[in-house]
């Protein structure tokens, strides 16, 4: 019997699977083995060593990466009702409401267009007028869609699981964006999935400034989905409710320049060094499910110069 | 005791995946904080019912996969599960003669014991913030399984009966 069953391991293609299968169902080792009180010895020592090994090194990713392998279809399963169900209410909507959609798409795009030839413009612009200051500074990122997986990891954190992994080169740290502003960033990556920490979790905190007059804070999540704190802003801060905060760029993860959030409410605090201060975040948080992930480019733009004003035109435009 | 009758390794493996599956489900917002750890009461019950065939190791297995799976630190379910299988291990003898309200009450005290487990080993800001609700799985898992309990037993026995 033992033996049929190793033969049955050893020659099944998928046996990695297979063995994990075999030792949740059962393991004929032990079944006659050692008592209770040894194994729940050996099981708790385990469980203390890996959480003890993981706290200390990042051997146990490769670990995690290939059980990941199995949890991955669990997560979408449980994704598919609910993407299944929104597919079909796209597919039965009338051909009216879709030429109507569509009508609202073309103009939208060709507003966005015409607001880019502008941006184009003012790019060239602005690294003139950098090359004057003698500044060098980052511009350009390249992105990634991701679709967001509707699962809920656990019950007090703001993290989310995107449909791309390490195999389409993503990697922890990584900024993410919606359409309307900064999500998040990549918390973990895994070989077909990662998880990104949104900036309203209790853990998360980013870089701002604001962007009337470049006043840089920090905005902290505070575990409600519309609302992010900023804790570290005295009482006389040049700081308005209906502010835009953009991100900083200091920190090195967030891209300069994208919005994050508006100020929605100051509560001076006399008897105390800082005020209270809340605001809301620009990106859709409950509601994206598209998700950008950025890539930064790692070469800032180099200076320019009037000798080699057209060579770097050209990498500009690359 | 019939071979392969007692029990169905598909059902199994089935009821673990459907509750992996409920407990990382996209409730809607307000419910979330209510959502029990559905795994360790499935984990449980497959104990009791079947102690010759899933034991310590088995329990052990599945929380490494919960722990990957909900990307909490490797480990720490995988600790929880051990010791609750071991919990139900001792007593599943006793348990089974129990009416279902004093089982509900060793049920509380396993899951009082899970997520004080969790508040000691996880060193998050959120768990800190988030006052009474991070008991709440307690209460509504013990609430819960009765009926974890008589469906499981319902998908158990469904073709030993017929």
């Amino acid at each position: 019997m033992i033996r049929d069953r190793t033969i049955q391991i050893i020659f099944c293609p998928l046996w990695p699977t297979r063995f994990i299968f075999e030792v949740i169902v059962i393991n004929p080792l032990f079944a006659t083995g050692p008592s209770i009180n040894t194994r729940l010895l050996v099981a708790v020592v385990a469980s203390i060593a890996l959480l003890v090994a993981e706290r200390k090194s990042s051997q146990l990713d490769k670990l995690r990466s290939v059980l990941s392998m199995i949890t991955y279809p669990i997560q979408s399963i449980t994704d598919w009702p609910l993407h299944h169900s929104k597919e079909t209410v796209e597919s039965i909507k009338s051909l009216y409401s879709l030429k109507e959609e569509n009508e609202q798409l073309r103009q939208e795009q060709l507003i966005y267009k015409s607001q880019l030839l502008k941006y184009e413009a003012l790019e060239k612009e602005n690294i003139r007028l950098r090359a004057l200051l003698e500044k060098s500074f980052k511009l350009g990122e390249q992105v990634l869609v991701a679709e967001l997986l509707s699962v809920n990891l656990a019950p007090f954190e703001h993290i989310v699981v995107v449909d791309k992994g390490t195999r389409f080169g993503v990697h922890a740290q990584q900024a993410v964006l919606d359409a309307y502003g900064v999500v998040g960033q990549v918390y973990r990556a895994l070989p077909l999935n990662s998880e990104i920490m949104l900036i309203t979790d209790p853990g998360h905190a980013i870089p701002v400034q604001i962007n009337r007059n470049g006043l840089r804070t920090i905005a902290v999540g505070s575990g409600r989905i519309n609302r992010l704190i900023l804790p570290y802003l005295a009482n006389n801060a040049d700081i308005e409710e209906g502010d835009l905060l953009i991100s900083s760029g200091l920190g090195g993860i967030f891209p300069q320049g994208y919005p994050v959030a508006v100020v929605e409410k100051i509560i001076l605090q006399p008897n105390k060094p800082f005020a209270e201060i809340y605001a809301t975040p620009k990106a859709q948080l409950n509601r994206s499910r598209e998700l950008l992930i950025v890539w930064k480019s790692e070469a800032p733009i180099p200076l320019e110069t009037q000798e080699t004003e057209q060579a770097d035109e050209n990498h500009a435009e690359e | 005791m019939p071979k392969n009758n007692a029990f169905g390794y598909g059902r199994y493996l089935l009821s673990i995946i459907f509750a992996m599956s409920l407990n990382i489900a996209a409730w809607p917002q307000p419910l979330t904080p209510f959502n029990p750890n559905w795994i360790l009461l499935v984990v449980i019950y497959w104990v009791l019912a079947a102690p010759d065939r899933v034991g310590i190791f088995s329990a052990w297995t599945i929380g490494l996969l919960t722990d990957v799976l909900t990307g909490r630190m490797l480990g720490l379910n995988a600790l929880i599960n051990s010791l609750v299988a071991f919990l139900c291990l001792r007593l599943h003898k006793r348990l089974r003669q129990y009416p279902i309200l004093q089982q509900g009450l060793f049920i509380f005290f396993c899951l009082l014991l899970s997520q004080f487990l969790i508040f000691w080993i996880t060193d998050s800001q959120t768990i800190a913030r988030a006052s009474y609700t991070f008991w709440l799985p307690v209460l509504t898992g013990t609430l819960f399984w009765p009926l974890v309990f008589f469906s499981l037993r319902a998908i158990r026995l469904y073709r030993r009966i017929r």
